[in-house]
């Protein structure tokens, strides 16, 4: 299996006896170990397929999420891409795209496949309207909170921001953390102030400041600063979180001593399915979505989030038609399994009727059903060096180590030496 | 035997190999990182040449100096803790009770991994239960620092770890050091009436001047260029407040894809570090080593 990932040029070299049987190659990134049901679904899905079409083989090379960012990276650089593998959205992608490495996927969605996604997350994959990638996964970022230490100090879910105040204020007047926040790792506090640029300046603010149509120090942008400062005045975070990593912040939570944690959908088997949670906790914990401030532009139905992988298909695959017919089909069996084997929210519109999910899942599919707005992830909308700085000055600006008005400036500066 | 060994070509032979994986595994990508350090290159596309553009930009990049003043300060306290170690190796040395056992308790961190030291140490400086906080409020201090989140803290929080890990290693090197100067020079000191300390100061210490000359070096040169303890625990953040030199080329290249940068990064790094390494030899007395 070692050897598949670098032999694909080869393999069609050595003609003769293979003629009939067309080999793929396939590079994911769920291994056995860490992601069981993950890499059974796949295991099963290149069997169905494999039967239903005789003169296909699918070679598949697995590596864990670090290894394989290394390994694209080295692959691309000698030009040795497999023929289908993962990727991830917008600035993740973007090199490789300018560097034509990865095939246009256009033809693919306009055989039918377009309708099966969820509005808004095939376009994370399109450089100048042309699609690279087709998503698997979307998640979306709401507060999840603990119904037994709300209803002990009698607090309601919040719909408002200042509801969602006098919650944290209560909470920590209390001695209970009101949010953990794992904020070494950046991006876990880029959410938060993803989400308040949105309820203050409404959903195309901040895509308008990074796109360069807008700017910065638009005072929706800057107020969402303020917040952020204000509530780390109101002790609303755990302490140190400029020093936990996400895995640390998420302890008090799981255990019971946090009262809310904003995170991705891909937790929800934490609280669904997981068996090592137990049950208790499990049946504590709801969400709610962000709530929207007074004279806000934007609504509550407006999310965070984003697609995590996507599929591509390599430029350079001398086997692309049959590629492109296998990501088409593993798109559309992903999407009906995914989220009953392994708890991942597919990319593609899921019949919540026909299926038998926990009502956590249902509430987020729904939610993700009616929602207005899903605005994607700073960090990855920006390009990877503005996006280092985007992440610094998050931390900055939670570590009240910069004004509000400075943290906008940097940003602007960022951008504007970017566009140079 | 001695008839093979003047032959030069079987010398050449023998020497062949190892030279061939040093040139390749060390002074060729050396060479490559200073090459790659003239483009603009994202690791993934093209390169395109931009001559000395990404050398000259760093000398004006203050997050740059900013994590060389870190690495500088970082050089300096390991510099110090030398003379640390050294007292401890002295007393080791010295027949004392329990000094078997000390000396493995002095060696452990060296055989654990960076990265179990960096979990180890990120559990005692946890903010909330970790060693530190719990015995800081033990005694009645009321919000003790969140050690790793304080950017005025958190270089030197992270210094202790790096210095604790390396204690072993020096203390290691001085002891068998010392150890290894014959008794009857000591004997000798004994009967003109020197006491302990002055035996240590005039005789023992002046005898392993060779060592200590080869720590400092050590000690700088390894400062200089630390990684991975930072990586794990920090990363080099809360924003830039504990980044290195090395956790900065390794951002520049793999996080922000300037891998044209982050080669410059790299360059600078050894041509400071020769430059540190040749300063030291200059400065410290070039006496000859004592042969026992």
């Amino acid at each position: 299996m070692g050897i598949t990932g670098c032999s694909g040029a080869d393999q069609t070299g050595t003609e003769g006896t293979s003629e009939e049987i067309k080999t793929i190659t396939f590079m994911h990134l769920w291994p056995a170990g860490s992601s069981r049901q993950h890499h059974m679904i796949v295991s099963d899905i290149i069997e169905e397929y494999e039967e239903a079409h005789p003169d296909v083989r699918i070679e598949t090379e697995v590596l864990g999420n670090e290894q394989y960012k290394e390994k694209l990276k080295v692959l691309s650089a000698s030009n040795e891409l497999p023929d289908i593998g993962m990727t991830w959205a917008a600035g993740f992608m973007d090199p490789y795209v300018k560097g034509n490495m990865f095939a246009p996927l256009d033809d693919v969605l306009d055989s039918g496949l377009a309708d099966s996604f969820i509005a808004g997350t095939t376009e994370a994959y399109a450089v100048d309207q042309v699609t690279y990638g087709l998503p698997l996964e979307l998640n979306i970022a709401p507060i999840y909170y603990n119904q037994e230490i709300f209803n002990t100090y009698e607090l309601e879910v919040p719909t408002t921001y200042e509801a969602f105040k006098t919650v944290v204020r209560t909470l920590a007047d209390h001695g209970v953390t009101p949010i953990t926040l794992g904020n070494r790792d950046r991006w876990t506090g880029s959410m938060w102030y993803m989400y308040l640029a949105d309820r203050f300046g409404g959903p195309e603010t901040i895509t308008n400041a990074i796109n360069r149509t807008g700017s910065f120090e638009d005072p929706a942008l800057i107020q969402a600063a303020e917040e952020i400062q204000a509530l780390v005045d109101m002790d609303a975070f755990v302490r140190g979180f400029n020093g936990l990593s996400n895995d640390e912040a998420k302890a008090p939570f799981m255990n019971g001593q946090a009262g809310m944690y904003l995170m991705g959908t891909w937790e929800l088997p934490n609280y669904t399915t997981n068996e090592d949670v137990p049950q208790d906790f499990k049946d504590a914990i709801d969400f709610f979505k962000f709530p929207t401030v007074q004279d806000g532009e934007g609504d509550i139905n407006s999310f965070v989030g984003g697609p995590g992988v996507g599929l591509f298909v390599a430029e350079e695959s001398e086997v692309k038609d049959e590629a492109k017919a296998f990501v088409e089909y593993f798109v559309q069996r992903w999407g009906e399994r995914s989220v009953t084997d392994a708890g991942v929210i597919p990319a593609t519109i899921v019949d919540t009727e026909t299926v038998d999910l926990p009502q956590l899942y249902i509430d987020v599919l729904d939610e993700l059903g009616s929602a207005s707005h899903i605005t994607l992830y700073a960090d990855v909308q920006m390009s990877a060096s503005v996006a280092q700085e985007h992440l610094n000055l998050i931390q900055s600006l939670f570590g009240q180590e910069i004004t509000p008005e400075e943290f906008a400036q940097q940003h602007e500066q960022a951008l504007e030496d970017e566009n140079e | 035997m001695e008839k093979v060994m003047s032959n030069k070509f079987i010398i050449a032979l023998y020497i062949l190999p190892a030279l061939l994986l040093v040139l390749t595994l060390i002074y060729v990508p050396i060479a490559l990182t200073g090459y790659y350090g003239l483009m603009e290159w994202d690791g993934i596309g093209d390169m395109s040449f931009v001559g000395l553009e990404n050398y000259m930009a760093l000398l004006q990049d203050k997050n740059f100096w900013n994590s060389a003043s870190h690495s500088f300060l970082l050089a300096l306290f390991s510099t110090l803790s030398l003379a640390g170690y050294l007292v401890i190796a002295l007393i080791l040395a010295s027949k004392i009770k329990g000094a078997h056992f000390l000396r493995k308790i002095y060696l452990i961190p060296m055989l654990l991994s960076s990265v179990a030291i960096a979990q180890l140490w990120l559990k005692i400086y946890h903010p909330s239960n970790g060693v530190v906080n719990s015995l800081l409020s033990s005694i009645g201090i009321q919000n003790p620092p969140a050690w790793l989140a304080e950017p005025q803290l958190v270089l030197y929080a992270i210094f202790v770890p790096i210095l604790w890990q390396y204690a072993g290693f020096y203390i290691l090197i001085y002891y068998a050091a010392l150890k290894n100067i014959p008794s009857s020079f000591i004997e000798a000191a004994k009967i003109d009436g020197a006491n302990p300390l002055q035996i240590a100061y005039k005789i023992k210490l002046p005898l392993i001047s060779g060592v200590i000359k080869v720590t400092i070096v050590l000690a700088i040169v390894g400062s200089l260029k630390y990684f991975d303890l930072i990586y794990v625990m920090t990363g080099g953040g809360p924003n830039g407040a504990s980044e290195v030199m090395a956790s900065y080329m390794y951002q520049k290249a793999f996080g922000s894809y300037e891998f044209g940068y982050g080669s410059a990064v790299g360059f600078y790094l050894l041509l400071i570090c020769l430059f540190v390494t040749w300063l030291i030899r200059k400065l410290t007395v070039t006496r000859e080593d004592v042969q026992y």
